[in-house]
């Protein structure tokens, strides 16, 4: 592993988003829309309801920070690569001498990164506007900030390795595959509000005890995060992780063996 | 189809680059076949044939963008699949078709491969090459207000930042005007002689491969079907130029007069 290498590909962004505010306002714009929107509606219900929503709209801003931070990782990874291919340098950077490790452990470091800008403006504004405080969750915000780091870095490369198989007819899979598991993993609802036979399923992905264990730490009356959530969260990101590198290295092989890299690099 | 000429034998030594039986089947259709060749040490090659003769599918093979179906590729005394990355270090290209980031200044895109190649006082490098191209009013330049022949002259300008022992080239000429077209071609040979860099060069253009190449392999249907000098290939085809020779293997496959 050569963090020349490294650092020369995340440079390359940094330049870029230097170069383009724009891009700034994308990592941005979106996290707050939807934080004031369904902030402020689940205090407007909260007001004039009397059903107890003492904790919801904790459980919704913490959902909605830590989704982002999921949902970041995943971009980094998948819109670093979009971007090679958007400005034609796809095949420069292929047969320049970079390991492919070094190209994914970059696009890695791109979504944290990406990360770090969102979760200052989203903390921001939910300090502001709802006085949640993101550091209630105290030490536990470690481990619920690496396993979504990890699991969206597993899903970013999932969606990049099929962007590259399939090529740029299945482009919007960039945006769309977190949102294939939101239902899924528990975000805004515990798991127990899911279908039964949907539950054992929900409970494979490393985000649902994630959010589970938020939620659980929210809880006056819980308060604490058990270690057996930690511990299934990282056991289900290891399988993954392994996963979306079989993916990843295997679909790139059939890319390589197809002639494929060449033809979608120059479209 | 039989090739018209044969490779006069090298010495192993000068041997920098080696193509062994290139075989590659897409689909049922084989898009090159049992394609063997010898690139020398300071040597310019180019690789000529109509659309489809399969040279795009030879310089990705090359690359390593392509694995072939059978046959094997020797760089540098190895084994390319084996050791790509090795043998990038000492590599560089530069196609049409591709380009630099264009949201990023010049200088930024340089100074990002330099990074990439491992290049040593690489901000002497850069400027080096932006004055060979006569583009150093560029360096602050976004690539992607580039002009067609700025732009081309920028990526050969990263195409030298690792001084690469063999370059390749694909149409680096392609959508130039004659003026930009004739200077890109006489750098590139001012650059090649003085450094004994070893290219791989594809172009439609033959005045191009008459100026630059050394060499020519032309290639129909995935196959060879003639080899030689530009004079060597004029004297056997009888035709009075490239172009021609072109045109009539295109068209017919065969460099013989019928």
């Amino acid at each position: 592993m050569n963090v020349r290498t490294i650092y020369a590909l995340v440079l390359r962004y940094l330049y870029l988003y230097s170069r383009t505010p724009m891009r700034l306002i994308e990592l941005v714009f979106w996290p707050v829309v939807d934080l004031m929107v369904w902030g402020y509606l689940t205090k407007f219900l909260q007001e004039n309801s009397e059903a107890n929503f003492a904790s919801f709209l904790v459980f919704l801003i913490g959902g909605m920070i830590l989704w982002d931070v999921l949902f970041r990782a995943q971009q980094g990874v998948a819109i670093s690569f979009l971007e090679d291919v958007w400005t034609r340098n796809l095949l420069n950077i292929f047969v320049a001498p970079v390991r492919t490790h070094e190209y994914v452990a970059a696009t890695f470091a791109i979504g944290f990164l990406r990360i770090l800008v969102t979760m200052v403006v989203l903390c921001s504004i939910a300090a502001m506007a709802y006085q949640f405080n993101i550091f209630t969750l105290e030490w536990n915000l470690i481990p619920f900030f690496l396993n979504l780091l990890v699991f969206g870095w597993s899903l970013g490369m999932i969606s990049t390795a099929l962007i590259l198989r399939w090529g740029q007819a299945v482009e919007s899979l960039a945006w769309a595959v977190p949102f294939f598991i939101q239902p899924l993993v528990a975000v805004f609802y515990p798991v127990s509000k899911l279908p039964e036979w949907l539950q054992p399923i929900a409970l494979c992905f490393p985000a649902t005890h994630v959010f589970e264990g938020m939620r659980e730490v929210l809880n006056p009356e819980i308060a604490h995060l058990s270690l057996e959530r930690v511990a299934w969260a990282v056991g289900t990101n290891i399988i993954f992780m392994t996963i979306a590198a079989l993916i990843f290295g295997g679909l790139l092989r059939v890319t390589r063996n197809k002639g494929l890299l060449t033809k979608f690099a120059t479209q | 189809m039989q090739c018209a000429f044969l490779l006069t034998p090298m010495a192993d030594q000068d041997i920098l680059l080696e193509a062994t039986d290139l075989t590659r089947v897409f689909d049922g259709i084989t898009v090159l076949d049992r394609f063997s060749f010898k690139l020398q040490r300071g040597e310019v090659l180019g690789l000529l044939g109509a659309n489809g003769a399969g040279k795009t599918t030879a310089m990705n093979m090359l690359l390593g963008l392509t694995t072939p179906t059978s046959g094997s590729i020797n760089a540098f005394g190895v084994d390319m699949f084996r050791n790509r990355v090795e043998v990038l270090k000492r590599v560089n290209f530069s196609s049409a078709y591709t380009s630099l980031p264009s949201n990023l200044k010049v200088w930024q895109n340089l100074k990002v491969f330099s990074l990439i190649y491992g290049v040593k006082d690489y901000k002497r490098k850069m400027t080096e090459l932006l004055e060979l191209f006569e583009i150093s009013d560029l360096r602050n330049r976004v690539n992607g207000h580039l002009s067609a022949g700025e732009s081309t002259r920028v990526n050969l300008c990263k195409a030298l930042l690792n001084d690469p022992e063999l370059l390749l080239l694909d149409e680096p000429t392609a959508s130039l005007d004659p003026d930009i077209a004739d200077k890109v071609r006489k750098t590139i040979r001012k650059v090649q002689a003085e450094r004994k860099i070893s290219i791989l060069y594809t172009s439609h253009n033959m005045r191009d491969i008459e100026e630059v190449c050394d060499r020519v392999i032309f290639l129909h249907k995935g196959k060879v079907v003639a080899e030689g000098t530009p004079t060597q290939i004029l004297e056997q085809s009888q035709q009075s130029s490239l172009e021609d020779v072109f045109i009539k293997i295109a068209r017919s496959g065969d460099v013989e007069e019928s």
